[in-house]
């Protein structure tokens, strides 16, 4: 089967070469040319379960006639898959961190800016790094940093918008703690709440290491424990001292669990196994989707951010490479970031997603205003009523409380080593 | 004439192994060979490189974390053995001495196999929902007044990964022992009953003996996988507890494969010497 598809486009390739190399210089020309053709490609899309979804996948079917198989994997597993089989995938849908570790590993390609149709309406954090031009950047990964290289071929991460692109950015967002506020049933405000020994027994860290850590340096930062010199790029002292608080934790019986994928989250919570964790955003929504109170709790010291970009394999060209560019087109031209904001997240390019979302669903996601009817899932499940606002209000607000960023330090591997440590404890 | 006879006969005998030594050289001897050979080759945090060092060993010798994940494996083989072996061979024994009619026999045993119809972990994860802190059992308990308060303990504990683990592998124990206890002489039972051997004095000297072969191949079975298991461990324990298998895992997840090599290369030495000691106390062969 597969075999075939490939006989087939190469055949199409020689008789087409030459309309090939013109349809590659006209972007407007390239999806006419290949229109009949491009029904045959089928791209591999590998990425974590956040955003790898069914919907998505029969959505590029219909509006651009290929076929977008998908594979959801956890965060390492993804990144891992990147690097080590670059035959087994055409899309990466993976984290900017993810990025920093696998780009050097040269199974991505860097991406022309220029035939991006949408390019200037990319949000700034994914390209001067700062969400208003007053604002400061926050510690960690920010994306803008691995987000450009210096040009086709470029290794090294490029320190402005280069034109060239490691990834092009999808979603992203203001990660907190979620909690059960029927069962802790008076106001959370910090993070040290986590650490809290009220919730002994029932509460729980994601044990994905890159993410953990700064979630816990968010912690251990507002006991006053520790003061960093830069979270996102901790020290071997700051390491250990930051695991040691957890290990202590751990050991007198804090934690119900960790969690390493989005469903286990999901499932802790909703159960009540759980009243306090790490959360992602859509894992409030599905919680929130079975009728069980659960709020993204907005905290005094501010925010863990992360984004998410789709990245093309190294090895892609000819038909296949177009069908990816026009994907990556398609995705920025705002049905997905309508599709992912009724998640909860936010949209690389906001501008282009409000003209899918109803002004009710856009006020009550984006500007943090109270919904004026139904707020509902992507999947049809009730969220909120008429006069509730989102947690943690506007995208100014919680974009702009950012902290820091997740975070791949430069002791990475002395972290990894402490983070086995810390499980095994 | 006699010599080229005699080669044929060599070359038809080679020719038949040559299909098992084959698929068993391709998959198994060639990927072990790999191993041992990652095991010694250097990570970068996106690649691996070949080289002989032996940072990999060093690190997993020098640390206190391999010591206790080791130590935590062989205490969940151990009892997981022990419970399972109780249990597997009470429910042969039955099967085997108490039920006289060979067609409810073979309708029980059956019976025993049917929950692995469905895959192993739907069979451990539906655990969860029953031991949680709300789940069926602590509500039935605290509706019947034997409890006050859930008892946390039932998941996301080492009951929880040993009841999984009990509930997983104890038809491994069940299969191999009724197998040595179908195959026993019934006029021995008799004969020791006739010599004024009371039941228990039949079942320790005669039965188990004879069993010993079903016994250690059921043994075998639930100690390496046990030993080898990350999965059970990992959701029964709520991620909270570490054994060799995970400890590979969560270097396989972070692209430390030469690591992760040797950490397998440390478990399959320790399984293989475990199994040794098993086969010396046993000669499975001459009583098979």
């Amino acid at each position: 089967m597969i075999k075939q598809t490939k006989i087939s486009r190469r055949g199409l390739l020689k008789g087409a070469g030459a309309t090939a190399a013109f349809a590659g210089a006209s972007t407007l020309g390239a999806p006419m040319i290949w229109a009949q053709n491009i029904k045959n490609v089928t791209l591999r899309q590998i990425g974590t379960g956040v955003s790898n979804l069914n919907e998505i996948a029969e959505k590029v079917k219909e509006d651009l006639g290929f076929t977008l198989t998908m594979t959801a994997l956890d965060t390492d597993s993804a990144a891992q898959r990147v690097a080590t089989q670059p035959g087994s995938f055409d899309i990466a849908d993976i984290e900017y961190i993810s990025c920093k570790k696998v780009w050097p590993a040269g199974n991505l390609q860097a991406m022309d800016a220029s035939k991006l149709d949408n390019y200037d309406k990319i949000a700034q954090t994914f390209r001067s790094g700062k969400l208003t031009p007053t604002s400061t950047i926050a510690q960690g990964t920010a994306p803008h940093t691995v987000g450009f290289v210096d040009g086709p071929n470029g290794k090294t991460f490029a320190d402005n918008e280069s034109g060239w692109m490691t990834m092009v950015p999808t979603i992203y967002n203001a990660d907190t703690l979620g909690i059960r506020p029927d069962l802790i049933g008076r106001p959370i405000e910090s993070w040290t709440e986590l650490l809290n020994p009220e919730f002994k027994g029932k509460a729980s860290i994601l044990d994905i290491s890159s993410i953990g850590i700064m979630d816990m340096a968010m912690v251990c930062e507002a006991m006053g424990e520790i003061t960093y010199g830069d979270k996102g790029n901790m020290t071997k002292e700051e390491i250990d001292k930051t695991l040691a608080i957890f290990t202590e934790a751990k050991k007198n019986g804090q934690f119900r669990a960790f969690w390493k994928t989005f469903d286990e989250s999901v499932n802790l919570m909703a159960s009540g196994e759980v009243v306090i964790q790490s959360m992602w955003a859509p894992a409030i929504t599905a919680v929130k989707s079975r009728g069980i109170p659960c709020v993204y709790q907005p905290l005094k010291e501010g925010y863990r951010s992360w984004g998410g970009g789709i990245g093309i394999a190294a090895s892609l060209s000819g038909l296949e490479k177009d069908a990816a560019y026009e994907y990556i087109n398609w995705y920025l031209s705002g049905w997905t970031g309508g599709f992912l904001m009724r998640q909860g997240y936010y949209s690389a390019v906001p501008e282009t997603s409000k003209n899918f979302m109803t002004d009710n669903e856009w006020g009550y996601w984006f500007e943090g205003k109270p919904a004026t009817g139904d707020i509902t899932s992507p999947f049809g499940d009730k969220l909120a009523v008429a006069g509730e606002t989102r947690d943690g209000g506007s995208f100014y607000e919680r974009m702009g409380a950012v902290k820091c960023w997740n975070s791949v330090m430069k002791e990475n591997q002395y972290m990894v080593r402490k983070w086995n440590e810390f499980i095994a404890a | 004439m006699g010599l080229t006879v005699s080669s044929r006969a060599n070359m038809i005998g080679w020719l038949q192994a040559a299909p098992l030594a084959l698929v068993l050289g391709g998959f198994l001897v060639v990927p072990v060979i790999m191993i041992v050979v990652v095991s010694f080759w250097g990570a970068t945090e996106w690649s691996i490189y070949p080289a002989f060092l032996f940072d990999n060993y060093e690190f997993l010798f020098t640390s206190w974390v391999t010591y206790s994940v080791f130590l935590k494996t062989f205490k969940y083989a151990f009892i997981t053995w022990v419970l399972t072996l109780c249990i597997g061979f009470t429910v042969a024994y039955f099967l085997a001495f108490h039920v006289r009619n060979l067609s409810w026999q073979i309708a029980l045993f059956l019976l025993c196999t049917i929950p692995f119809w469905t895959s192993n972990i739907i069979r451990m994860i539906s655990w969860i929902p029953f031991l949680g802190r709300n789940g069926i059992a602590n509500q039935t308990l605290i509706s019947w007044g034997v409890i006050d308060e859930p008892m946390e303990w039932l998941l996301f504990s080492d009951f929880s990964v040993i009841l999984a683990f009990v509930h997983l592998y104890t038809l491994f124990m069940v299969v191999p022992i009724f197998n040595s206890m179908m195959r026993i002489d019934r006029s021995l039972l008799e004969a020791a009953v006739d010599g004024g051997a009371s039941g228990l004095q039949t079942l320790w000297n005669v039965v188990i003996p004879l069993c010993k072969p079903g016994i250690m191949i059921g043994t075998i079975f639930v100690v390496t996988l046990v030993m080898g298991d990350f999965i059970t461990v990992r959701f029964m324990s709520g991620s909270q507890s570490a054994n060799v298998g995970r400890l590979i895992s969560n270097d396989i997840g972070l692209l430390l494969y030469p690591s992760a090599c040797a950490t397998a290369v440390v478990l399959l030495c320790t399984v293989l010497i475990v199994i040794a000691i098993f086969l010396r106390l046993v000669d499975i062969r001459k009583e098979l």
